[in-house]
């Protein structure tokens, strides 16, 4: 998703390099003024929604002296532009402030649990991948057969799971009663089999939505691209079927799944907040729980930087991938 | 002057009567909409329908597993169940309702002036869309809650807040391509002001998919105030919410699993309800699906 | 004849588009260049070319239905172009537009009888009862029985749209109206009843009309005057009896060779056609013909040629260097 697209202008490529470096090089320069936008209402909604920070924080019994005192340790006496202006260049440079609570820097807070969420998320993702495609493509090839019905019924049901009802089933079968799984989620970073088991319930969890999405974009994708008329050559020209529907179908299909494994990313950073606090796994979850039951309003303003900060990271490899899958994009 | 005569077919249904019509025939859009009827009727006539006060204390009736006496059981304060769950539909449906409702209005205003308007505004406008749909709507509801306090009106707020940027987009594609075509033409040439021709010439011609994604839309923001809720954030204790009680149900999941699992069940049912009414909608307005 | 009602002079519309990246180049189409011509009360006026050569887009801009970069435009001695607010609302009254798509020129979810008295009651013409009334009679006029009011535009045909687009014009009562390409879209069969019908309103009513077209045998039954439009210009101008039939502009000659005559023993050997028409972002130098000209010569290519008047009286003129 292009968050400001760029003019287009058809037989102009970026002078003198190959097409995909300027693509690559206009897609970067684009997420800039994205990032400064997604800054931008971070600051308005956290500086400007709640009236005055210092005042929220101390409550109403607090004395003038001390309101001062914190609104000059949080930098709240200088004019708003020059708060504005502070909190975008340090922002770019990775600087998201320090903890009112702690007084430890956010960026390294976020960093020492940072891995774990990234393990969840990517994890999903490829749960939601290696389950949803196959099926949308085998619902695709039997419509409105067996296959298909289940397949609808059950995506939809997929999708309908709040993250913490699948998360506390899944707890109840497979870790109370089966005792296959841990309760605990937290892992040694450096113990990949551990690290492995303890994410297998929470993936399944968080992956439900993801492989309930791609199963029914995949499915409506692969019935239009499987209805082209460059489908019904590569089957006259003797194409293998299997070869038909995974080159030439799935190829084309891929567009809009890629499109929505990018959009559900978010969706599925969101909802790890959740997973986190079912599965008590450490993570961003749990420090935004942790700060919201400190009122650690520095904190929670990094958290929202730190997850648009992902976000834009996200759509910028969906755009690089769609130039990969699409060779007509990158020569726009 | 001859008059064609040929004009005498039974008046077709239009637009949302012949999607409704469509969609009452799709087994699943019927099973949603028997779920969703039920959850309502069990929220609004939980007054007079449960079985219980859902505040009551009973200390001699804690933890209780399902039973006649108490269908789904009791909580840590032997409060009942059932009725906790058909009042705390109450706060679900109405928070959803509200937001989605606030969105809907404000999105589509926002979708179908920028889309008329067109230009660097509507440029301008979209960006804006875009960068607040780059949140994820959890993080943003959670955050915007959590600065605004926990209160059913900003749990309204903050669910509309998310929600504005899909309507705005599902409002202007369609506005889009409607103003290019003849009869907003003609209605300029015949006089007619630019807010007549928005609203009674453009807006009935995109009503029905707003609509279609407001029952979508209503899923999701069913599932965000539950989250929100079981995170915390919701509506304060007392009152009873479904979010709240499966957080409460989750602290004693190994005692009583069933304070978790019914008020899980409870939202389960609701977004799936919600979710096939949406779907149905979607399938029988989309014109790519009209005609099979 | 009578007196002119519409005169247009100078009348110019650019479209602008920036396009490329990194540098943005300005793209400038001249849709219209530089437009004049006379309509007078009760005349049929045709406005003829290859699609591209910006008719529709001059019909529209005389309307204001896009707003035109130069040039006046005079209703009955009343300017149209610098008309505002209530001054615009009534001269929107004296000219109507009937397009050429009737599938998209009805609103959808309006039903007919609300699509002719919306009109009425925002001019304050008729209300209620009346204006049903009025409605009623004039879907009887364009040869509709009244049961249509109730009606949605999805359950006629196209002919039948058109002749409800024609209806919705009446409603405020025009002397004139732009007729843009009303029959292209519609099967052969019907077209011929809806011209018939606009010639009956024609004469009936006292209509003036500006038609635009690419088809020539239709202009040429209908029209008294035509003008023939070239990449934004009015190249030749005249009685349609005279232009249609023995033009002077090589590039009317060339499309009157093109239409199809009905007489077997008159037709010769196909004309030949160069090229296509060029690009209104790019236009040739001097003539904007002279690239596809069979008569192209030296000077064609470097200066603009002037409007010569034909021979004889009230006979039109034309914009060729072989006639100045």
């Amino acid at each position: 998703m292009a968050l400001f697209p760029l003019p287009r202008f058809a037989g102009e490529g970026w002078g003198g390099g190959s097409a995909m470096t300027g693509f690559v090089i206009r897609r970067l320069l684009a997420a800039v003024p994205t990032l400064i936008a997604v800054l931008t209402l971070v600051f308005i909604i956290v500086r400007i929604v709640p009236g005055d920070p210092a005042l929220v924080i101390l409550g109403d019994q607090a004395t003038p002296e001390a309101i001062a005192a914190l609104r000059t340790r949080l930098g709240l006496d200088r004019s708003l532009w020059a708060q504005y202006f502070s909190f975008i260049t340090s922002a770019l440079m990775g600087d998201f402030g320090v903890s009112m609570v702690t007084g430890r820097s956010i960026t390294a807070e976020v960093a020492a649990v940072l891995p774990h969420t990234l393990d969840l998320t990517i994890a999903s993702m490829i749960f939601g991948v290696v389950v949803g495609v196959p099926v949308g493509i085998w619902a695709a090839l039997n419509r409105n057969g067996v296959v298909d019905v289940a397949a609808r019924v059950l995506s939809l049901l997929g999708l309908s799971f709040p993250v913490f009802v699948s998360g506390i089933f899944l707890l109840l079968a497979f870790s109370l009663h089966w005792r296959w799984f841990p309760v605990i989620g937290g892992a040694d970073l450096a113990d990949y089999g551990d690290r492995l088991h303890k994410l297998v319930l929470p993936t399944v969890a968080l992956g439900l939505i993801m492989a309930a999405y791609i199963t029914r974009v995949t499915r409506s994708a692969m019935l239009a691209s499987l209805g082209e008329d460059y489908i019904r050559t590569a089957r006259a020209k003797g194409v293998p079927w299997r070869r038909v529907v995974w080159v030439h179908g799935l190829r084309n299909a891929s567009i809009p799944i890629v499109t929505v494994v990018g959009l559900y990313v978010g969706i599925l950073l969101g909802n790890s907040v959740l997973t986190e606090i079912v599965f008590n796994r450490p993570g961003l979850g749990k420090i935004i729980v942790g700060a919201l039951n400190q009122r650690d309003y520095t904190m929670l303003q990094g958290l929202m930087v730190i997850y648009c900060f992902l976000i834009v990271v996200v759509n910028l490899i969906t755009d690089l991938l769609y130039g990969v899958i699409d060779p007509r994009v990158k020569a726009e | 002057m001859s008059t064609t005569s040929e004009l005498v077919a039974p008046p077709a249904p239009t637009g949302w009567k012949r999607a409704l019509g469509k969609a009452r025939s799709n087994p699943t859009t019927a099973v949603g909409v028997v779920i969703c009827l039920l959850i309502m009727a069990a929220a609004i006539f939980a007054p007079w329908l449960a079985p219980y006060d859902p505040a009551e204390q009973d200390i001699f009736n804690r933890l209780q597993p399902p039973s006649a006496e108490f269908w789904l059981g009791t909580d840590q304060f032997g409060r009942d169940i059932l009725s906790r769950l058909m009042w705390g539909g109450q706060i679900s449906l109405t928070v959803s309702l509200g937001a989605i409702f606030a969105a809907a209005i404000i999105g589509g205003a926002i979708g179908l002036v920028s889309g008329y308007i067109g230009g660097k505004f509507d440029l301008f406008v979209m960006q804006v869309m875009d960068v607040l749909l780059s949140f994820p709507s959890l993080i943003l509801g959670l955050i915007v809650v959590a600065l605004l306090g926990p209160e059913l009106v900003n749990l309204v707020v903050a669910i509309a807040l998310t929600a504005v940027a899909p309507f705005a987009r599902v409002a202007r594609a369609p506005t889009m391509a409607l103003k290019e075509r003849a009869f907003v033409e003609a209605g300029r040439a015949l006089g007619f002001s630019h807010t007549r021709v928005l609203f009674r010439h453009i807006l009935p011609n995109i009503l029905s998919e707003v609509m279609v994604m407001g029952t979508l839309w209503l899923a999701t923001a069913v599932r965000v105030e539950a989250s929100l809720s079981f995170i915390g954030l919701g509506v304060k204790p007392p009152t009873a919410t479904w979010g709240g009680m499966t957080r409460d149900g989750f602290e004693n999941i190994l005692d009583a699993p069933w304070l978790a699992v019914f008020p899980g069940i409870a939202i389960l049912l609701l977004v799936l309800g919600l979710n096939m009414v949406g779907d149905g909608l979607r399938d029988a307005t989309d014109p790519k699906l009209r005609n099979e | 004849m009578s007196e002119p009602v519409l005169v247009v002079e100078g009348l110019r519309k650019h479209f602008v588009a920036k396009k490329g990246f990194p540098k943005p180049r300005t793209v400038r189409v001249r849709a219209v260049e530089d437009i004049s011509f006379t309509i007078k009360a009760g005349e049929a006026f045709g406005l003829v070319g290859e699609s591209g050569c910006g008719k529709s887009t001059a019909a529209r801009a005389l309307l204001r239905l896009i707003e035109p970069d130069a040039g006046t435009v005079t209703w009955k001695g009343e300017n149209v172009l610098t008309a505002k607010g209530a001054a615009l609302k009534a001269l929107r009254r004296r000219m109507q537009i009937v397009f050429q798509d009737p599938y998209s020129s009805l609103d959808p979810r309006q039903s007919i009888g609300d699509a002719l008295m919306e009109p009425m009651r925002v001019h304050g013409l008729a209300e209620g009862k009346e204006a049903r009334r009025r409605a009623a009679a004039l879907l009887e006029e364009v040869g509709l029985p009244p049961a249509a009011l109730d009606r949605f535009a999805h359950e006629f045909s196209g002919g039948q749209r058109q002749r409800i687009g024609i209806a919705r014009a009446l409603t405020v009562e025009p002397e004139l109206i732009v007729a843009d390409e009303p029959v292209s879209a519609l099967d052969v069969s019907v077209q011929a009843q809806v011209l018939l019908l606009m010639q009956d309103l024609r004469k009936r009513r006292g209509l003036s009309f500006l038609f635009v077209s690419h088809d020539l045998s239709v202009v040429r039954w209908f029209c008294d005057r035509v003008a023939v439009m070239y990449l934004g210009r009015i190249v030749e101008e005249g009685p349609a009896g005279r232009v249609l039939a023995n033009p002077l502009h090589p590039y009317a000659q060339m499309l009157r060779d093109a239409s199809p005559i009905p007489d077997p023993s008159r037709r010769g050997v196909l004309p030949r056609i160069i090229g296509e028409i060029p690009s209104a972002a790019n236009p040739p130098p001097g003539c904007p013909f002279h690239p596809r000209c069979v008569h192209a010569m030296p000077q064609c290519s470097t200066q603009m040629p002037a409007w010569t008047a034909a021979a004889g009286d009230n006979q039109g003129g034309v914009a060729c260097h072989l006639h100045g």
